[in-house]
């Protein structure tokens, strides 16, 4: 009992970042019909965000400290980052430990630019060409994204730790009365988790209850018909696209303390983003996040070493085969609508 | 000439003198030279060229004719080079025998992935594709090494070994991939003043393979199996309609491209004998679909353009450096020359899949027939000027009369 649900536990983070890029991807598709190819990318850069926000902070400027001598017997040379000589050195530094987290703030604005400048600049010009076309831009795209940050931040992942308080680990089984230490879970996963639960939620309710999201939801029914009556679809269409960069990046944001982010992460997570999607059903947005925890549970659940030993190596191929087998036997996915992609 | 019309003949020449006189053609610095470092006419190289020639021109019999966009071509070549290795390891280290086993496992392999992924389309396809060739590539690269059946040897690549069978290896066979004992890497060169050509066995081979397979191709695209395969394109409903059932025929040309994946694994097996699981990755299906859209889709010649165009530009881009740069811009100011330096910097060397990236965005929004039909622009240009200024003067000639 306790090891499934440790199982559960485990496939939850990975399931997250899937069910969040796969939103994003759905989002896109259902409201402009795009295939992104680029959306990998839009989680790496948000990724970066972190980095970027957390070596700005750790800025420094050097001072000889007279009082502190190294080993020479020189005065020492003592490395003050600019935040903390403005905020006070307690400040400064919790400021820099919370730097992943203060980095949502700092992503957003810019991935929202990062996705208006990608719709209006590129992806408008490509809704009346064959969705092949679509692919292999945001294709060529993704590459250029990925090799802009290659050559910014080099090739090694680079370690952006979660905050001090929130780093560690929690003992869940005592709290729901299993033995101690049998289920000893990562804070930030839960963190993690509990923040793509918050932002799945954040977007559905926005579609749900605002004027806004209820224009985009009647133009995702029927564009045409918005468009008649008098409302500007695709500038809403395009704040969308935006909406969808910006999850994606928050996704990769606080990815960052689960795994280093590294320059082609968006591109390992991109081709399983689309297999989700496609279980999910292409343009239904509750079956993209559906698939995308249960395809990261069933996930974890195939790593336990009872699954490897029955079938070894069915942990790097379950998600493909389910894939496979969706397609094959249910191809409108777990939540496809008719008439979505069936040309 | 063997079937074709003069211009299908024409552009089979166009090949055949591009591929036996490729030695010359890229080597055209002379040895030592300061440009030296730009020759690309080492054997190393032109075999991949010509293999890569030879994938592209497979991918586009299914993509170019019949409009699916297949996403993991690589796990054709991928499975032809391992079985090309494995014949080597138990038979001899002929590549007939390999060549032939490659084709025919890469052909019943993509019998089975088209069959069941040909049953969707569009961008079902591609995912399904996809899904097929990393599933292949995490099988191949963890899965089937393990010591009880070790198929693939995993990261290290599949290679041969001393203690490994060989059953028809001759006595005094050579020990490295050979043709009847004429080995792959063996080569001749010629010196001709200060240039140096070299002239390998196992680029020739490659070159022939390639000239038989263009013509092949052309075969198809001109046979009425490849204008039922355009039908597809154009309208696979109304094909449907007529009562014609399209799915042989799309699975024909997924199997033939297959095919074609697996020769070009066990030629570069042929070449180097390894096989290793990168060859599978995605990234290495991505490189052929860059290769067919740059030289463009659905023409005879223009995915043997787009290998040799994107393998050649990756060879040089990388060897450039910012010490090349700054001889290349000495004669300008010095502010200047750095400032120029600093901009183009981070498209070379290591920067080469940014500049691979952004031409092949360029591609695809402005030149959709990518580089053939950039040419033929070109020349229609140059036509209507002419015509132009016919026109001009036979206008002017006119009121005189």
């Amino acid at each position: 009992m306790d090891a499934i649900l440790l199982q559960i536990l485990n496939g939850l983070d990975k399931g997250s970042a899937y069910a969040l890029i796969a939103l994003g991807l759905t989002l896109i598709f259902g409201t402009l019909g795009v295939v992104n190819f680029a959306h990998g990318a839009l989680f790496m850069i948000g990724a970066f965000c972190a980095v970027t926000l957390q070596k700005l902070l750790n800025l420094s400027f050097e001072t000889v400290d007279e009082s502190q001598k190294d080993f020479l017997g020189n005065p020492l040379k003592v490395e003050t980052p600019y935040v903390e000589a403005w905020f006070g050195p307690e400040v400064g530094a919790t400021i820099i430990d919370w730097s992943v987290p203060l980095a949502i703030l700092f992503a957003i604005p810019i991935m929202l630019l990062v996705g208006y400048v990608m719709e209006r600049g590129l992806i408008k010009h490509f809704y009346k060409r064959p969705h092949a076309d679509q692919i292999l831009v945001t294709f060529g795209l993704a590459i250029v994204l990925q090799e802009i940050v290659k050559y910014f931040f080099g090739a090694n992942p680079i370690q952006t730790p979660p905050p001090d308080a929130l780093s560690g680990s929690v003992d869940l089984g005592i709290m729901v009365g299993f033995d101690p230490n049998a289920i000893i879970y990562p804070i930030w996963r839960l963190v993690y988790f509990g923040f793509a639960v918050g932002i799945i939620g954040a977007v559905f309710s926005f579609l749900q209850f605002t004027t806004f999201g209820m224009v985009v939801r009647a133009g995702m029914a029927d564009r045409e018909t918005v468009g008649l009556l008098g409302i500007n679809i695709d500038r809403r269409f395009t704040i969308m696209f935006g909406i969808a960069a910006a999850v994606a990046g928050l996704a990769g944001v606080m990815y960052g303390p689960l795994n280093p982010p590294n320059y082609h992460m968006g591109m390992d997570f991109l081709v399983l983003s689309f297999v989700v999607v496609v279980v999910g059903g292409m343009g239904s947005l509750p079956g993209a996040v559906l698939a995308g925890f249960l395809l990261g549970i069933l996930e974890s659940f195939a790593s336990t070493t009872w699954a490897t030993t029955t079938i070894p190596g069915i942990n790097q191929i379950i998600i493909y085969l389910v894939a496979i087998i969706v397609l094959l036997t249910r191809p409108r996915g777990l939540m496809g609508r008719k008439g979505v992609m069936e040309e | 000439m063997l079937g074709l019309n003069k211009k299908d003949t024409g552009l089979l020449i166009i090949v055949a003198i591009l591929t036996l006189l490729a030695p010359f053609i890229l080597n055209p610095f002379p040895e030592g030279s300061a440009m030296a470092q730009f020759n690309a006419g080492y054997p190393d190289l032109m075999q991949r060229f010509v293999i890569f020639g030879i994938f592209a021109i497979g991918f586009n019999i299914l993509f170019g004719l019949t409009g699916y966009l297949s996403f993991g071509h690589a796990a054709f070549l991928g499975v032809g080079s391992y079985s090309a290795v494995w014949m080597f390891k138990l038979l001899s280290y002929n590549i007939l025998p390999a060549i032939a086993l490659s084709v025919v496992v890469a052909g019943l392999f993509s019998l089975l992935i088209g069959f069941v992924s040909l049953r969707r389309s569009g961008i079902y396809f591609s995912i399904l594709t996809l899904a097929f060739a990393q599933m292949s590539f995490a099988l191949a690269y963890s899965v089937l090494s393990n010591p009880k059946f070790n198929l693939t040897n995993g990261e290290t690549g599949l290679q041969v070994y001393a203690d490994d069978p060989q059953i028809l290896q001759g006595a005094n066979a050579p020990d490295l991939p050979h043709l009847f004992g004429l080995p792959m890497r063996a080569t001749y060169t010629m010196d001709v003043g200060a240039w140096s050509f070299d002239f390998n066995a196992g680029y020739y081979l490659c070159a022939v393979v390639l000239m038989v397979v263009f013509y092949l191709s052309i075969r198809i695209f001109r046979s009425p199996f490849g204008m039922m395969l355009r039908a597809v394109k154009s309208n696979q409903q109304r094909m449907n309609y007529t009562g014609l059932n399209s799915k042989p025929y799309t699975l024909a040309a997924f199997v033939i491209s297959g095919m074609y994946a697996g020769l070009a694994g066990g030629l570069m097996a042929a070449m180097d004998p390894l096989a290793g699981a990168e060859r599978m990755q995605w990234t290495a299906s991505g490189e052929v679909v860059l290769m067919t859209i740059l030289g463009g889709t659905g023409t005879l010649i223009g995915p043997v353009l787009g290998a040799g165009f994107i393998k050649y530009f990756e060879n040089i881009f990388s060897k450039i450096n910012d010490n090349v740069l700054h001889s290349w811009f000495a004669f300008l100011p010095d502010g200047l020359e750095d400032a120029v330096v600093f901009v183009i910097h981070p498209f070379i060397g290591k920067g080469w899949h940014l500049t691979l990236g952004i031409l092949f965005m360029l591609v695809v929004i402005y030149l959709p027939g990518g580089l053939v039909e950039g040419g033929q622009r070109l020349l229609n240009r140059f036509k209507r000027k002419k015509s132009n200024t016919d026109d001009a003067t036979s206008g002017k000639t006119e009121p005189a009369e």
